[in-house]
Order: structure tokens, then C-alpha cells, then sequence
């Protein structure tokens, strides 16, 4: 099999894995080794696939053989796949030739699993090792830990690359008892501890001696799978809001579900991967992450799944029309944050802008914010925007309507599907 | 007495420009509008401004004892291809001098808007090409080709001189005709009317379809969405991406190599199947540095 080949194989099977980015780590050139990581604090995209997709790193397995048999899964044993796998020294080239030419921001490694987690662990070791030590390659790399790994092996990766991740898969524990029987909970949960506490003590030593070993230096990532079990949105948020503060994960990252077999057990082969709901996960991710709210705010018990209608953000402000309008002359930033059509950026400016001069709608617009959302929900100088019509009754409406621009076509037909049912 | 309105000629230069605004509050005229080396006819008096560094210092000076954050702004806004560029910035400085920093502080104000909107707009396409500059080899040297609208070449030197330090590279910015030069620690940009490329040796055109295989299979087709794709990546960057190069470039920049099956050592300069004249560039970068 020529190299073509195990590179479509291989990242054919990769490419289900959501995780793709390059920020994180700082380090600049180093003599004698070729490359750096982005000095950007988002990363950097270097391509962007036809599904619309950042192609940040080269995202590929080590090896698709596994025995593990997650019904879920292209990889699974049962299914009837091409298999393959790089020797390192393949990948090192790989990874160097296109490194080289700009094509991406270093390498993702992942594997399926072979004999047992320790062994496949042990490859991806070898691999890395002789790509940074022989190859003396210095940009990113992104690799999976996977779970039932023994901790030093774990040590040992994360002293090599520059971001672990080890994923949840599966939201509930229920679910993967049910679609990866030979996953268990405790060891998915077992590495991500140990990764945040020498994270954590790598940091402290640095702090102390400048050439101590940097482990994981960019933190960790996991991701989870949605739409292949029941599990509503609401404990999906629930269960992102806890490992960001369990485990001081850098990103979770949300994979919407494709069908990839028909099985009694998971949604038929003709359904549409839920991207939608996906996109929801993520808007609400952000608040989360970049806007001061909490799980808790934005679902409960009587609304456990997101409004396909609306985002996060619009369907939380018209729950909580107590707090509107906000006056953008005085209104504290917390509270600019929470209004839709402002974002972390517009906030700053308003901050900074008022101090200097009165803002009209003029002005916010100049500033980047979003007025055709925000308009319904700030005052300027006491003064709601010229011609603006609307009442507590039209208001869900117009919001609807503005969202439906927004989205593509496809999702947007879903919503007028909705609509009709 | 008014300021007379007045046609200033400079070489296009960031220093030409400074010594402008000094020309300009030395003999107390307006300029209304910016010519660089072409010819201008106009009914307005014309002052061809000399370059003085001694000038240019003083301005930049001045610009600096009000705001450190305004002389960054300036020297990028120079770079972007914001129409009456220089109109634009000599407003702004004026302001600037008249009235302190604080207008920097609200981005809607009208005279510092504009600069913002086009700075945003050079920032945004710096980030991309960061991301999509496609190097080929050239026996040895890297090269590649971008189609910029802003006069990102300087910007995007310092990245791609610490990311690939210790290789020799060329970077060609087809819209403002000047080419980036980068070898042993030293870059150098200058003016190159045209760049011919050599056709890709074996290794290079290996590589090019191993990038266009991985970017094939990497896309998940039941998720397709051209619209998210063309809003990240607009069609106009595609031009110089390998991964959109037609495949008959290579199909036919190969064929010998596949009919002899075996490896030639000969540089594939020689051959003309494109009628591309062999490259100038790789082979004198050492010379010219």
C-alpha cells in the first residue's frame, strides 16, 4: 500500500474527531529545529474543507485497527473497513513535507486501539519522539490520550506534545454502556485528572526553574459526541460547565452525530447529522466560556433542550425582559455582555468609547454591533432606535425571523419543517 | 491667511508621507490629493516632496509624544489599500494634532473610523494568509505566490522569517509586484516586476497530491456546507492554494517522470513543457542577499 492510500485511509478515519486547533502554546524558533507554534492567541487556519471545517493540523490516525467494538464508530472491529497504519517514520515525513509548505500548523495524532491502550500509546510515543528528537520538528501537536492508558505513559506523551485531549465520547454513562461497552467512565475521567495535576505542577515548576519539562503546555481538549444517544441539551451543558471546572479543560468540543451504520441501538442511517443542535451547544459553549453565564441560566427542568428557533443568548434575554432595555451609557459591562447583538469585542468598545463621547445608534453600529438583535434591548442617551416597532407579543417573532437569515438554507428548512408540525 | 490647497507628489514611501505632513505645515497648504511616481496634471499647485529622514523623524516624533497607539495605527493603515489612503491618515494626524489622543478612545469617530475599518480589513486578510501562503520547493529553497489587496508582505515577513528560520524562502505578493526574500537570518523586500516558477520537481508534485488527497478525505460529506466554506475562505485566496490548482498542471509536469519510472536527478527546470522559462529566482537567492 503506497503512501496515497494510508493517508485517505487514515485521515477518512480521523476526520470524525472534532478537535482541531493550534492555540495555546507559545514558543518561538529554536535553533536547529524547524518551526514554531502560532503566535496568534486563536491559532491558525490553513485551509477549509468542504464541509466548512478548519484544516488546522494534519488530523490522522496512527493505525485504524482496533479492538475495540464502539458501535458508533467507523473503526469499530466488526466493520468492514480498509485498514492501515503509518510506521513513524512516515508520519514524521508527512507531517515535515507539509509543515514545510504551509500547508497546517503541525500534527494531530490519534490512533484506534491496538492490543491493548498501553501498547497503542507506546507507538504514538515512538512516533512523536522520533518526529521532535530525530526530525527536530517544533510546531504543534495535538495528541489523544486514550483511556486505560498507565500514567506514565500518559507523562510521557504529554511531555511530547502540546495538547492532550482524551474524549468523553458519549455524554451519559448509560450511553456508553449501551454503544462502547468496553469504555468505562472511571477511565476516561482518570487520565483527564492526571493531566490537569501535572499540567498544573508543570506550570509551578516552570515558574521556579525555566528548563523544567513542559507537559501539555497548551492544556487539554475533549470532545462528545451529540444526537447519538437521548440525552438531552440541558445535561449536556451541565456535564461542559463541570469538566471546565473539574478538569480546567481549554475547550469541549461538541460532534454532531453522523451515521456511519445501522444499528438497532442508534438513530437509522438516512438521519441528518443534528447540526443545528450542535451550533446551539456551541453558542451556548461561548457563554459559558466568554460571557459570565451558567448552565443553569440558560436551560432548566421546564426547557431542557435549545429553541431551533432561536440562540441561547435571544432566548435567554426573552426570558428575563426584567433586565431590558440597558442604557449603553451606563449600563456595568456584565450586563452589556448578556444583551444579544453585543459581544466581548462590542463591549469593550462601548466601555471605552462612552467615556469620551454620547453613543448614538449610529455609533454602535460603526463599532460592530450587531443592531438588527441588540436594537430591541439597549437605550442610547434614554432613547430607543428611530421607527423601532415592537411589543412583548411580537418580539419572539421578530427575533425568529432575524435568526432565519442567519442560518443556511438547510437548517433554515428544518425550522420552517418545524414550524408547519 | 487660509491654507492653500495644494497637490503633493512623494515617492510612496511611509517616510515620503511624513515628510508631507511636515512640507504641509511648513508652507501652511492643504494638500487635496496624493500622487506617487506616476505623472499628475492638475489645475492645483504641485510640490514634489523630497524624502528627508531627518523630517520624517521629527514628524513620526510628534506623532509618538501623543500616542504610541496612533503611530502603530498609521504605519498599518499606510500598508492597507484604503482609497484616498493618504487623505485619510493626513486628516487623522491632523486631529491628532489638534486635539490629543482622546478621540482614539471612541472607534466611532468619523475621522478615526475609517482608518479602524481599513486597518480590520488588512488585519483580517494578514490572519488569513498566515494560514493559506502555499510554499512550494524549488530545489531546496521554498517559494510561493500571494494575491493580496493590502501590502501585507511586510507584516507577514516577521512570521514566516521565526517560522521557517532556518530555511531560504521567497515570497512573491503578485498585486504590489515585490517579492520577500528570506535566507541565512536576513529578508530583504524589493520591487519584481514579473516572477516565473519553475515547474515542481517529483518530490514537490508528491507532496502537492498527498495535500489535495488529505484535504479530499478530510471533509465529512454529509455535513457539506459551501456557504461556511466560502465565508472562512473566499474564493479569491484560492487562486495561489495548492489544494485548488487544477490536476493537469501536475499530470503534465510529471508524465516523463512516470513513462522512465525511475528517479531523474536532473533539476526539472530543463524541461519546458509549460513554456515557463526556468527560475531566476531560487538558484541567485544566495547572491542577491
Amino acid at each position: 500500500m503506497d503512501l496515497l492510500d494510508k493517508l485517505a485511509i487514515l485521515s477518512d478515519a480521523a476526520k470524525y474527531d472534532a478537535a482541531c486547533t493550534s492555540s495555546g502554546a507559545r514558543r518561538g524558533f529554536r535553533a536547529g529545529m524547524i518551526g514554531n507554534t502560532s503566535s496568534s492567541i486563536a491559532g491558525c487556519c490553513h485551509s477549509f474543507s468542504a464541509d466548512g471545517r478548519c484544516v488546522t493540523l494534519l488530523k490522522v490516525l496512527m493505525s485504524n485497527a482496533c479492538i475495540y467494538d464502539c458501535k458508533y464508530c467507523v473503526n469499530r472491529r466488526s466493520n468492514d473497513t480498509r485498514r492501515a497504519s503509518f510506521t513513524p517514520r512516515e508520519l514524521a515525513e508527512l507531517t515535515i513535507g507539509f509543515y514545510r509548505r504551509n500547508y497546517i500548523e503541525g500534527l494531530f495524532l490519534s490512533s484506534g486501539v491496538l492490543r491493548d491502550p498501553d501498547y497503542t500509546t507506546e507507538q504514538m510515543i515512538r512516533a512523536l519522539r522520533l518526529l521532535r528528537e530525530e526530525y527536530r520538528f517544533n510546531g504543534y501537536i495535538h495528541a489523544k490520550a486514550i483511556p486505560g492508558t498507565s500514567p506514565e505513559l500518559i507523562y510521557q506523551l504529554g511531555l511530547l506534545a502540546d495538547r492532550l485531549s482524551v474524549n468523553v465520547e458519549l455524554p451519559s454513562e448509560a450511553g456508553l454502556r449501551l454503544l462502547a461497552p468496553e469504555k468505562h467512565r472511571a477511565d476516561i475521567f482518570r487520565p483527564m485528572l492526571q493531566i490537569r495535576e501535572r499540567h498544573a505542577e508543570s506550570k509551578a515548576e516552570l515558574v521556579k526553574y525555566r528548563h523544567a519539562p513542559r507537559f501539555a503546555p497548551a492544556g487539554q481538549s475533549t470532545q462528545m459526541i451529540v444526537g447519538a444517544t437521548g440525552d438531552s441539551d440541558r445535561h449536556i451543558l451541565h456535564l461542559t460547565e463541570s469538566l471546565y471546572e473539574r478538569y480546567r479543560l481549554k475547550r469541549v468540543f461538541f460532534s454532531a452525530y453522523v451515521p456511519v451504520t445501522e444499528h438497532a441501538l442508534l438513530p437509522s442511517r438516512d438521519t441528518k447529522p443534528p447540526l443545528l443542535r450542535e451550533h446551539r451547544l456551541y453558542q451556548a459553549d461561548w457563554l459559558l466560556r466568554f460571557y459570565g453565564f451558567r448552565a443553569e441560566e440558560l436551560l432548566d427542568e421546564q426547557q431542557p433542550d435549545f429553541d431551533p428557533l432561536l440562540d441561547p443568548k435571544c432566548n435567554w434575554a426573552l426570558r428575563h425582559m426584567e433586565y431590558f432595555p440597558v442604557e449603553v451609557m451606563t449600563a456595568d459591562y456584565e450586563m452589556l455582555l448578556r444583551v444579544p447583538g453585543i459581544g466581548v469585542t462590542g463591549a469593550r468598545r462601548i466601555v471605552s468609547a462612552r467615556r469620551v463621547s454620547h453613543l448614538s445608534f449610529a455609533d454602535l453600529k460603526k463599532m460592530g454591533i450587531v443592531l438588527k438583535r441588540a436594537q430591541f434591548f439597549i437605550l442610547c442617551c434614554g432613547k430607543s432606535r428611530d421607527g423601532l416597532r415592537f411589543s412583548a407579543s411580537t418580539l419572539l417573532p421578530q427575533l425568529v425571523q432575524i435568526e432565519r437569515g442567519e442560518l443556511p438554507p438547510e437548517q433554515a428548512q428544518q425550522i420552517s419543517l418545524f414550524d408547519a408540525g | 491667511m487660509a491654507w492653500e490647497d495644494t497637490v503633493y507628489q512623494y515617492d510612496g514611501s511611509y517616510d515620503g508621507f511624513l515628510c508631507c505632513i511636515y512640507e504641509s505645515y511648513l508652507n501652511k497648504e492643504f494638500p487635496i490629493a496624493f500622487y506617487g511616481d506616476e505623472e499628475c496634471f492638475s489645475l492645483y499647485p504641485v510640490r514634489s516632496i523630497i524624502t528627508s529622514p531627518s523630517h520624517a523623524r521629527r514628524v513620526r516624533r510628534s506623532i509618538l509624544r501623543r500616542s504610541e497607539a496612533a503611530d502603530r495605527l498609521l504605519q498599518r493603515a499606510f500598508l492597507t489599500c484604503m482609497e484616498d489612503k493618504e487623505l485619510c491618515l493626513y486628516r487623522f494626524i491632523r486631529k491628532l494634532y489638534a486635539e490629543g489622543a482622546a478621540f482614539l478612545k471612541n472607534q466611532s469617530d468619523p475621522v478615526y473610523y475609517p482608518l479602524l475599518k481599513a486597518v480590520r480589513h488588512l488585519n483580517g486578510e494578514l490572519e488569513k494568509l498566515r494560514g493559506f501562503v502555499r510554499f512550494s520547493e524549488y530545489s531546496g529553497v521554498l517559494g510561493g505566490e500571494i494575491e493580496p489587496k493590502n501590502r501585507v508582505l511586510p507584516l507577514l515577513r516577521s512570521h514566516f522569517c521565526n517560522r521557517y528560520a532556518n530555511e531560504t524562502f521567497f515570497l512573491y505578493d503578485r498585486t504590489h509586484r515585490e517579492l520577500l526574500l528570506y535566507d541565512k537570518g536576513r529578508s530583504r523586500i524589493f520591487p519584481v516586476d514579473q516572477l516565473h516558477l519553475a515547474l515542481p520537481g517529483e518530490e514537490e508534485v508528491q507532496y502537492r497530491r498527498l495535500w489535495k488527497c488529505f484535504y479530499e478525505h478530510i471533509a465529512i460529506q454529509s455535513r457539506f456546507n459551501p456557504r461556511c466554506q466560502n465565508t472562512h475562505m473566499p474564493k479569491r485566496y484560492r487562486g495561489t492554494m495548492t489544494e485548488f490548482l487544477p490536476d493537469e498542471f501536475e499530470r503534465r509536469a510529471t508524465a516523463p517522470y512516470t513513462a522512465a519510472d525511475a528517479v531523474i536527478p536532473s533539476a526539472p527546470s530543463g524541461r519546458s513543457a509549460l513554456e515557463i522559462p526556468p527560475p531566476p529566482v531560487p538558484p541567485a537567492v544566495g547572491s542577491n542577499l
